[in-house]
């Protein structure tokens, strides 16, 4: 089947199965920002924002969410023009193997979209869908609210 | 203290804007043209003859390109673990057994056009088995009427003992002194046996393997690999495609922790690549990295120590039994370190055993895992000692600061183990683990808490600590190598075998480069593992890369340095000995006080005069192998009413060197010791009675998330390791150590349980907490 997708602010038109999720849509066109951890809903890694909520890509069908907006990593800021989430992880050293990194990124920004001075209660709820084994997500906090400082007084 | 500008600074990791970004590729990541998908099918039998495979069916699907099995491709007996060569593991398996021997062995590959027609495939394959008696206990593995696991020519490529017919993949002996003569003199004797589980390593990324072919019809391997050097080595001794036509490229990998220190995909992509002349990929699914690749091997740690009443320690002997599953990867290495990174430890004691053996079971296959054996031993270890100080009324803490290790001190058990060979001699020339034990104790209120037994309700607060320590690489055998050019804009390409599996180390070879060089960290471009471009390195295990491979760098660094040296003073007509290098990458001339900046150097080099471009090699293998120190503590609150355990608060005071960037070391660090917490308290493989594992899934293996944080202090204790690259130890692995202990040494504190077995889940814990009460009711 096709479908449209707006996906990072661009409609794409894509052939896909009718059951394919969308994390197998997305990286079968490209979207190699999107990582498969576990495909079964648990770990967040193939997080994306669908309308501007997280969801684990694994678990939505492709054909579900024909004609809306999605946002991956890679459409909230560049290599060379990073999001402040980005630079932050960056700098707090929150970034180990990386593989986690752009869902956790995007988890934290659905939270800093709703709540841009969140405590640290609301940080570790908001990134409780997104595993790590890596860091022990001490530095991806402080990367969170290091990012959230600096948002907030920008913004 | 030397003034350093680039090593010792929390500089930001050379590829994090990458991988934050999404820009940086992994192995799934990478674009192959028109590729086949290789899928495996599993045995579901825990041992047996294969007797028959029909794959009729499964070829009749349109899409299926071939099924390898065992009666259609044959392979010599190997090891999938990536070592040194020859490897310390037993060659064992070949890459389809007609013999299984767990659930979960790879049994068949199908390819085919599209992954759901190899899904589809491998379903429809059928096999026979003969079942076999089934052995799950590793501690009955050498009893006469076990089943025998490995009976058909398998056999230890190194003289190291190995005993198939007694189910035994590798044994470890070794004491010094009069073990008897010290038991004999002890007031008391204390004899306890521990035991700990089956782990899954858990990196997010779980492993893959492609094979393409470039222009010239060389085969390019990109692997999800800690040991790329390893795997093109093994992959051509298997499938017979000489090594020269292939390259195997590593590219970002997300996570290893000692899991891709295996050569498990690479072999059967690069068969089907190179018998159809097609590109391959793999892609193994979260369950099939549970069951089929490696996992942390449980281990049965029986100590007993002989004391006196003032508390001199007159002997020990450890019995290990560890259960390296069905076949014998990294059996004999991680049940050494079990000893060797452990005894050390109280190097005071001068009777000492070690009686270890590694042993067969029809259960999943152990391999490394970020503590090697360490963390097996040192969850016995802790837990053993603070039980003797506190019979002995001493604090479990200046019990160990009295029988632990120091700068300036040896131990027999350097000498005595090895990695597979005799061990090295050694004196520690770098110790803070006083101080570490000292400003963690500070740091989780030792003094406020421990024995306190403060109470709310049902809960009951207690602390505990764990020590630790581990090594920088295995001495004599690792080897690291590093290449360097400069550029004709003062830019200089680093090339290193070493293997970044986000560990940082990327940043910290760069770091000591830059530093050497007195240049920025942005004028050096690294390039790591890549069989073609990058000399070799043995690879990412072993806390190796800072102290091995980053000594390769700094000498190679060195070597650039005095060539730009010389080409300054060549350009301003002085000797090389009146030139020094400054900050920013320029020479100066002490007599004329002449600047000659890297870019003016490097282009005269390369266009002016005797031209040549300025470049290096140089490889390093350590002499010995300088361990970092580790003091951990835990604060935490027992319900007796549930038995669930909470860590509030978890405090680790390390020593590893000069810290080359204290934010990676932090990283380090707080990664491994949560692992370790999660290890502890809610992982755990749970198996059926015919040896399937039934929770391989993230929703019932359980590691933990940020809601199950404690408090995470880390104190990094600065030293100075002389023999160290800008005195450096390193820090990889031996977090994970202290965890386990430490929390069930705070659960003893709390509430009076010896938690001996783990995980120390709330059933297990709530069981001790019952025995415990009819004891005392019943007494």
């Amino acid at each position: 089947m096709k479908g449209t997708f707006f996906v990072n602010g661009r409609a794409k038109e894509w052939s896909f199965v009718p059951e394919a999720t969308l994390l197998d849509v997305l990286r079968a066109n490209g979207h190699s920002e999107v990582h498969r951890g576990c495909d079964e809903g648990v770990c967040g890694t193939c997080s994306v924002l669908l309308e501007g909520v997280l969801v684990n890509s694994c678990q939505v069908f492709a054909a579900s969410v024909m004609e809306k907006e999605i946002e991956t990593v890679a459409g909230i800021g560049t290599i060379h023009e990073p999001h402040p989430l980005q630079k932050a992880f960056v700098e707090s050293g929150a970034v180990q193997c990386g593989f986690c990194t752009p869902a956790m990124i995007l988890a934290a920004l659905a939270l800093l979209r709703k709540n841009p001075n969140p405590n640290d209660k609301e940080i570790l709820s908001a990134l409780d869908g997104n595993s790590c084994r890596c860091t022990g997500y001490v530095k991806i906090i402080e990367a969170v609210r290091l990012a959230a400082r600096r948002m907030s007084s920008h913004d | 203290m030397t003034d350093f500008s680039v090593v010792g600074k929390p500089l930001h990791k050379v590829d994090s804007l990458s991988l934050a970004c999404g820009t940086a590729r992994y192995t799934s990541d990478y674009e192959i043209h028109e590729p086949l998908y290789l899928v495996f099918a599993y045995s579901n039998v825990a041992h047996g003859d294969i007797l028959s495979v029909d794959d009729a069916g499964a070829r009749e699907i349109d899409g299926v390109v071939d099924v390898f099995h065992s009666f259609n491709t044959s392979s010599d007996l190997f090891t999938t673990a990536g070592q040194g060569y020859p490897e310390p593991s037993p060659y064992d398996t070949r890459l389809f057994n007609k013999r299984v021997r767990y659930v979960g062995e790879i049994v068949a590959a199908v390819v085919a056009e599209s992954r759901s027609v190899a899904l589809a495939a491998a379903k429809a394959i059928k096999i026979e088995y003969s079942e076999l008696p089934t052995l799950f206990d590793p501690e009955r593995s050498r009893e006469k009427d076990a089943p025998c696991l490995h009976g058909e020519g398998a056999f230890a490529p190194l003289p190291v003992p190995y005993r198939p017919e007694e189910n035994v993949a590798g044994e470890v002996l070794f004491s010094f002194g009069d073990p008897e003569k010290g038991f004999a003199e002890a007031d008391f004797i204390v004899d306890e046996t521990y035991r700990t589980h089956y782990a899954a390593h858990c990196a997010m990324e779980p492993h893959a393997a492609s094979a393409f072919f470039d222009e010239k019809g060389r085969l390019v391997i990109v692997s999800s690999t800690q040991v790329p050097f390893h795997a093109r080595r093994t992959v051509s001794k298997i499938t017979g495609i000489p090594a020269r036509m292939i390259r195997v490229v590593k590219p970002r990998i997300g996570g290893g922790f000692g899991s891709k220190q295996e050569i498990i995909l690479e072999p059967y992509v690069a068969l089907a690549a190179w018998k159809f002349k097609r590109n391959v990929k793999a892609e193994l699914e979260r369950s099939e990295v549970f069951t089929t690749a490696r996992t942390r091997h449980p281990m049965r740690v029986r100590i007993r120590t002989g004391v006196k009443n003032d508390g001199t320690v007159t002997a020990l002997e450890m019995d290990d039994v560890m259960n390296t599953g069905a076949y014998g990867a990294h059996a004999l290495t991680v049940l050494s370190n079990a000893g060797s990174k452990v005894l050390p430890m109280f190097n005071k004691i001068e009777n000492m055993a070690f009686t270890g053996r590694a042993v067969y079971t029809n259960l999943p296959v152990g391999g490394a895992y970020r503590g090697y054996g360490a963390t097996q031993g040192y969850f016995a270890f802790n837990q053993h000692m603070d039980g003797i100080a506190r019979r002995l009324g001493v604090d479990f803490l200046e019990f160990v600061k009295r029988w632990h290790i120091r700068e300036g001190e040896t131990s027999e058990v350097f000498k005595a183990i090895g990695e597979g060979t005799e061990g090295v001699d050694q004196t520690i020339k770098s110790c803070k683990l006083d101080e570490c034990i000292d400003r963690g104790a500070e740091e989780i209120g030792w003094k406020r808490l421990r024995g306190k037994k403060i109470s709310r309700g049902s809960v009951v607060k207690g602390v505990g600590a764990a020590i630790s320590m581990q090594g920088s690489g295995i001495p004599k055998v690792d080897m690291g190598s590093a290449s360097m050019k400069m550029n004709d804009d003062g830019s200089f390409n680093l090339y290193v075998g070493a293997t970044d599996i986000g560990t940082g180390s990327d940043t910290i070879l760069s770091q000591i480069a830059a530093e050497t060089l007195k240049v920025p960290l942005h004028m050096i471009f690294i390039l790591s593992s890549d069989t073609d471009l990058t000399p070799f390195d043995t690879g990412a295990y072993a806390s190796s890369t800072t102290y091995v491979s980053g000594q390769a760098v700094l000498r190679c660094a060195q070597d650039i340095r005095s060539q730009i040296l010389s080409v300054a003073a060549a350009m301003s007509g002085s000797a090389p000995d009146d030139l020094a290098l400054k900050e920013n990458g320029i020479a100066v001339n002490s007599k004329t006080g002449e600047e000659l900046p890297f870019d003016r150097i490097a282009c005269f080099s390369m266009y002016s005069h005797d031209q040549f471009q300025i470049q290096a090699s140089a490889s390093f293998t350590g002499s010995e192998s300088p361990a970092p120190f580790m003091a951990q503590f835990a604060e935490v609150e027992v319900d007796t009413e549930t038995g669930r355990v909470r860590v509030v608060k978890f405090v680790s005071a390390g020593d590893c060197g000069r810290p080359l960037n204290p934010t990676l070391v932090e990283g380090q660090i707080e990664g491994a010791t949560l692992n370790g917490i999660s290890y502890a308290l809610t992982e755990q493989y749970l198996f059926n009675s015919k040896g399937k594992m039934t929770n391989a899934s993230f929703w019932d293996y359980k590691i933990f998330g940020t809601l199950d944080l404690p408090v995470m202090k880390t104190i990094v204790v600065d030293s100075d390791e002389p023999t160290g690259p800008y005195g450096a130890k390193s820090i990889s692995e031996i977090g994970i150590n202290g965890p386990a202990p430490a929390i069930a040494n705070a659960i003893h504190d709390a509430v009076g349980i010896r938690m001996n077995e783990l995980p120390m889940t709330p059933e297990k814990v709530l069981r001790a907490l019952r025995e415990r009460g009819e004891r005392e009711g019943g007494a």
